[in-house]
């Protein structure tokens, strides 16, 4: 248990963290400006990766394959809003959990129907392989760290783009009061459209970048898809600065939990029961933290609404 | 067009009549199936004094399906395996028998269901969703990486545990048993509609503040009907796990917790035998489709999405002409 094991640990659940605060923009956005719990935000993560590894293995480039996840992502967020969520603004939770729940199910089959069962890869281009030495003699990988970067430039986009352009005050103005800004003359139809297909393309960016270093595969977006809700919940639904540092704590603790509770149960108890006891609590940390959060504040942290 | 009482007749004498005439007809596939969806029923039922009484969305009610679950794979296990379940302060060993595990079953979800209620209820809508699903991962997940009781792999029963004076082995006895709690069990729940308990958590269900106005406790009467709730999905997960003598994390999972609500929104929401109407034509789809083709799901989210968009009664709106709940 050296320094710079810790060292890189943090630096991986930072780098969780911001591909968690991808999904998780998009959730609270969505939810914060048309009131929409939406469940399938796993399954447009997945459709982003799944794009991406068919761009990247027909034209052999990454950049292309991240392209490709975003507008595909975007695209089939747009055709669902159309035919499916646009219906689903006025009915109550249940309804709208029963019938993302049921886009879940088609997304998925629908995908397994195109690509089959087997995992699909999506391999880290050359430029962007092997590890950087960074200070204090720190051997990182490269790509972990582009990550990083990638989510602290969408981040920081993201912020610009809500409190400094037009789009983002009608966004704002939209969380507030729909009927003015509707009577204001703004087009309400189609800035949902467009939130839902910006987070929609957040989640495919996600799912493209995360997918270079995990398996392609069926049902990838649900157990990250959960994670944003714990993010959000947390954070404070509604609220982008929330979602950032909710992401960055559950990435934190999901990570360090996962490596130093087994550490920390050795000095207590034998090894065996120990990393059996520590992995298990370990799965269990980032749900003990919510509940902390939620005695403490029950709207989270950055949440003002109920 | 027909009434709903009708409906109900028509329902249960189906779903007791069609495993006597496998049994007759020597099918017992057919009464596993029938067994199938009268504990997915049961579930779903249970999830409905939540649900559709209490108007409580619970996208986490797996926890207690599988709590069920693994008290009858922890029981048993040590019983067969001939291992106590714990020395100190004092023995206990496992038991094979059936009543014994129910017990262990309800009263075990019933405490989580008090614990996960007494945090959760503190928050209401979208969050009150999302908590529950939450706590539901975090006991899947415990359940995955515990490795005392089969972690990942789950837990084999070699022999399907006993009820006195029955042959639990047999398919239509073992099917009688449940099929007698499923009906115990919708009878207290029409009593409990019907109670002023149940009527006082409809009405906070209906209007929060005025129920507080009358001097009730709102938060009070939905902790007893998240408990009441999570105990009835404890014993249907029990059976279950006798049903298949297995048990898994995925009875843990949040598809688990999806697919109970499904069960009941496709049943239609807000009627006692609703469940058992979705539970039903549940487990009918998924043999019928499964047969032409592995992509049940897809069809069935479809069908889902449907109902939700354009039928929003269910089956019994759609039977019984009046869509409201």
């Amino acid at each position: 248990m050296t320094l710079i094991l810790i060292a890189e640990q943090i630096l991986n659940g930072i780098q969780f963290g911001f591909m968690l605060f991808l999904m998780a923009a998009g959730l609270t956005l969505i939810f914060g400006v048309m009131g929409l719990i939406n469940l399938a935000h796993g399954s447009l993560y997945m459709v982003g990766a799944f794009a991406a590894a068919a761009a990247a293995a027909a034209t052999g480039s990454f950049l292309v394959a991240v392209a490709a996840a975003i507008a595909a992502a975007a695209m089939a967020g747009v055709i669902v809003e159309l035919a499916v969520i646009r219906r689903l603004y006025v009915r109550d939770h249940l309804e709208q959990v029963l019938a993302t729940f049921a886009l879940i199910l088609i997304f998925s089959e629908g995908t397994r129907w195109i690509f089959g069962s087997f995992p699909l890869f999506l391999d880290i281009p050359s430029y962007l392989s092997g590890p950087v030495s960074l200070p204090g003699g720190i051997q990182y990988p490269l790509y972990r760290l582009v990550l990083i970067l990638v989510g602290l430039l969408v981040a920081v986009g993201l912020w610009l783009f809500i409190s400094r352009t037009r789009i983002g005050i009608q966004i704002r103005a939209g969380e507030n009061d729909r009927e003015m800004i509707a009577a204001l003359g703004v087009d309400i139809g189609s800035l949902y459209t467009f939130v839902f297909a910006l987070g929609a393309a957040l989640a495919g960016l996600a799912g493209a970048l995360v997918g270079a270093i995990q398996s392609v595969q069926i049902g990838m977006g649900e157990p990250i898809l959960i994670l944003a809700f714990v993010v959000i919940v947390i954070g404070g639904i509604g609220s982008i600065r929330g979602a950032l540092i909710g992401s960055l704590l559950v990435g934190l603790t999901d990570t360090l939990g996962g490596i130093f509770l087994p550490e920390l149960f050795k000095l207590l108890v034998a090894p065996d029961v120990a990393t059996s006891t520590g992995s298990a609590l370990a799965s269990m940390s980032i749900y003990v933290l919510m509940a902390g959060v939620l005695i403490w504040r029950p709207t989270g942290l950055f949440g003002a609404r109920a | 067009m027909i009434s709903e009482k009708a409906l109900n007749a028509i329902l249960m004498s189906l779903l007791f009549c069609v495993p006597l005439w496998a049994w007759v007809s020597d099918e017992p596939f057919t009464i596993t199936l029938a067994t199938r969806a009268v504990i997915f029923a049961l579930a779903a039922v249970g999830l409905n004094v939540a649900l559709g009484l209490g108007g409580l969305v619970s996208l986490g009610h797996a926890v207690f399906f599988g709590i069920g679950g693994y008290a009858m794979g922890i029981l048993a296990f040590h019983a067969q395996t001939y291992s106590p379940l714990m020395e100190w302060p004092f023995t206990i060993s496992g038991t094979k028998l059936m009543p014994v595990i129910w017990l262990m079953a309800i009263l075990f979800s019933g405490a989580a269901a008090f614990i996960i209620g007494l945090l959760s209820l503190r928050t209401t809508g979208v969050y009150f969703i999302m908590i529950t699903l939450a706590f539901g991962q975090m006991f899947f997940f415990f359940a995955i990486s515990w490795p005392a009781y089969g972690g990942e792999d789950g837990l084999s029963i070699y022999i399907r545990n006993s009820f006195p004076g029955m042959n639990t082995l047999d398919p239509i006895q073992f099917f009688g048993i449940c099929f007698a709690i499923l009906s115990l069990v919708l009878w207290l729940n029409v009593r409990l509609v019907k109670s002023p308990f149940g009527l006082a958590l409809n009405a906070a269900r209906q209007s929060s503040e005025r129920v507080e106005a009358v001097g009730l406790d709102p938060f009070r009467l939905r902790l007893i009907a998240l408990v009441i709730s999570g105990m009835i999905c404890g014993l249907a997960g029990a059976l279950f796990a006798d049903l298949n003598r297995f048990v898994s994390p995925t009875m843990f999972s949040w598809q688990m917790s999806g697919e109970l609500i499904v069960f009941i929104v496709l049943g239609g929401l807000g009627r006692t035998f609703g469940p058992v109407a979705g539970a039903t034509l549940f487990v009918v789809l998924e043999h019928a489709l499964g047969g032409i083709g592995e992509y049940f799901l897809f069809f069935l989210g479809l069908l889902l999405l449907v109902v939700v968009l354009f039928a929003r009664g269910g089956l019994y709106g759609i039977i019984t002409g009046r869509a409201d709940r």
